[in-house]
């Protein structure tokens, strides 16, 4: 076998790899902010361990400076390593993205790990890394680093979600996410494996042009173990027990980095997979993705509807919001519709993350007072914090899908998409999206009622205090969710990716 | 050459690992479960880079072996975090959040 492989390698010169190091930057400032956030935090007294968390926030700005330079740039189609690492608008958009709401869970998280009962550094550590496999999946047209950047982004977050060390539910919240996270890992690798088999190559788009000829249950066997993975990662029904769990046991700006970062890098891993190696057999997965769909957002939502948790609640909300990021994608193979799906997926998973980070930075700051999580504590946080209470109802409406809010345009793009089709299925899976986004009113519409109408459980009105970093991370996610409503074109002109539908159209 | 033999033992492997996963209950056999499927994912890669006479196979089970060490690690901590916390590693244990 040795002999086999060497024979391979001398029959092949070697040629070193030119590296486009501008295109590189965002990863190598981001790889440079882990080792200085790391070192920083081994070697500082007890007395300037709070360095870190800004330093940590440095970082994530610092790679964003090149993100923005590559954008401003002429050339915004590079690719690297024979096209396995690919910085194009696509991949842009999305590590802009994921710096900005890993920015705002370092925001979110400053002053509840100060103030929790023990503070440790790896913390900054863990959720830098878990960014930087998100960055690197953005870029990721091969199957080799798709699986590295997986990894790279869950264990980190396998080990954030299990970070109260002393609680029975943090422990609970970081097995469970745990295994089930290795295992659909695990099983998206037969996948791969099978996918290597079928191609002889790792190159994603190699693949797309094998699987273009005939289908086999094998290559259609391949293909579903490779989604169900992502469907995992994603908490897409019936794959999603894990995610209830693990977002309320864990630490709360653990969650909202989890319901935001982490799924939406699951969705792009999807996204890539199915537009470069899977856009001739959609066959296979267009089925497999309306039935996740559609399940993903009714179990969701009527799951949400029975919650007391508010924590859980926004959970199963997050499952359901999950559903119609997927919708699109069930019909994204249908003649010219893959353009307007990808920018459906781009702009709902923008306008979300905008939103679903606002609420956990309101839920962070009324649990500071309240200690509870439960939706009760709620009642009457008009009377005490109109401020927090005002913002909350931008974000639940925002959520919700109420005009002129982030939520509505993202809603309005995925059934603009889906309605593109032409399609029976189209059809129907529009039905059923818009019976869902009704069904969710009555939790998220719940949420207000004890929020305005409802009296202060405990009669305990003293204001809520809000620390600055909540204050700015409240800031930018409510200005982002008010403006990219209101002015819908400035979202959906980043959803206006040609690179990567390419293959549809032709 | 045994190729077809050998994806055969890779597609047994996965079938026990997954059956392991879903009927264990104790934390650490799953673990070893999720293992044999990873295991599977190497025969199977390394067979199809014998068959295909190309080295990205190889180099893909030596991330897979690479990586799956390192989950192994992060999972053998928190597997000892839990039995610090309960004196137990029993899964169905772990039901502090219904619903």
């Amino acid at each position: 076998m040795l002999s086999s492989l060497l024979s391979v390698v001398a029959a092949s010169d070697w040629v070193s790899p030119t590296i486009d190091y501008h295109a590189l930057a965002p990863e190598i400032v981001l790889a440079a902010g882990i080792v200085i956030v790391l070192l920083v935090d081994l070697f500082t007294s007890e007395t300037n361990k709070w360095l870190v968390a800004p330093l940590a926030s440095f970082s994530l700005l610092g790679a964003f400076i090149p993100v923005v330079t590559i954008a401003l740039s002429d050339n915004t189609m590079r690719e690297l390593f024979d096209g396995r690492y690919v910085v194009d608008e696509f991949s842009l958009v999305i590590k802009g993205l994921f710096i900005l709401a890993g920015y705002v869970v370092v925001l979110i998280s400053t002053d509840y790990l100060r103030e929790g009962d023990y503070y440790q550094g790896e913390y900054w550590f863990l959720v830098l890394t878990s960014i930087l496999g998100m960055v690197m999946m953005a870029s990721s047209r091969d199957l080799v680093s798709i699986f590295v950047a997986l990894e790279f982004l869950s264990i980190p977050a396998y080990m954030l979600a299990a970070w109260r060390k002393r609680d029975l539910k943090s422990n609970e919240a970081g097995v469970k996410y745990y295994l089930l996270g290795v295992f659909a890992s695990a099983i998206m690798l037969y996948g791969m494996s099978l996918l290597y088999g079928i191609a002889n190559s790792t190159l994603l788009t190699d693949i797309g042009e094998t699987l273009s000829s005939e289908m086999t249950s094998i290559r259609a066997l391949a293909i579903l173990f490779v989604i169900i993975g992502f469907a995992f990662k994603v908490s897409a029904v019936p794959f999603h027990t894990w995610a209830p769990d693990t977002y309320e046991g864990a630490p709360t700006p653990v969650t909202a980095f989890l319901s935001v970062a982490s799924k939406a890098a699951g969705f792009v891993a999807l996204v890539t997979v199915i537009y470069v190696a899977f856009p001739y057999a959609s066959d296979v997965w267009q089925p497999v993705i309306w039935i996740l769909s559609v399940l993903t957002m009714t179990v969701g939502n009527v799951l949400a509807l029975r919650q007391t948790n508010f924590v859980r609640m926004l959970a199963y909300s997050s499952i359901s919001q999950g559903g119609f990021i997927l919708m699109p994608l069930a019909v994204a193979g249908e003649g010219t519709t893959g353009q307007s799906a990808l920018r459906a997926v781009v702009v709902y998973l923008m306008l979300y993350a905008a939103t679903n980070l606002g609420v956990f930075a309101i839920v962070i700051a009324v649990a500071r007072k309240t200690r509870s999580g439960a939706i009760a504590s709620y009642g009457g946080l008009f009377s005490y914090a109109p401020g927090l209470a005002a913002l909350m109802t931008i974000f639940m409406a925002s959520l919700a899908g109420i005009p002129p809010l982030g939520g509505w345009f993202g809603k309005f793009a995925a059934f603009q998409a889906v309605l593109s089709a032409e399609t029976n299925w189209g059809y129907a899976i529009a039905v059923i999206g818009a019976v869902n986004s009704v069904v969710a009113f009555g939790y998220y519409g719940n949420v207000l009622r004890e929020i305005w109408m409802r009296p202060v459980p405990d009669g305990d009105t003293a204001p809520v205090v809000i620390q600055p970093a909540i204050a700015v991370a409240l800031g930018i996610t409510g200005v982002a969710t008010l403006v990219l409503g209101t002015l819908p074109g400035i979202v959906s002109h980043f959803g206006d990716l040609a690179s990567l539908s390419s293959a549809f159209s032709g | 050459m045994l190729v077809n033999q050998f994806l055969m033992l890779g597609a047994v492997l996965f079938c026990i690992g997954v059956y392991g996963v879903i009927a264990r209950r104790n934390a650490v056999l799953v673990l070893m479960s999720i293992e044999l499927i990873l295991n599977s994912v190497n025969i199977n890669l390394l067979a199809f880079a014998l068959r295909n006479g190309s080295a990205d196979g190889h180099t893909f089970a030596l991330y897979v072996i690479a990586v799956a060490a390192a989950e192994v690690g992060v999972g053998l901590a928190m597997v000892l975090l839990v039995y610090r916390n309960r004196k137990s590693i029993a899964l169905d244990e772990l039901a502090e959040m219904k619903g």
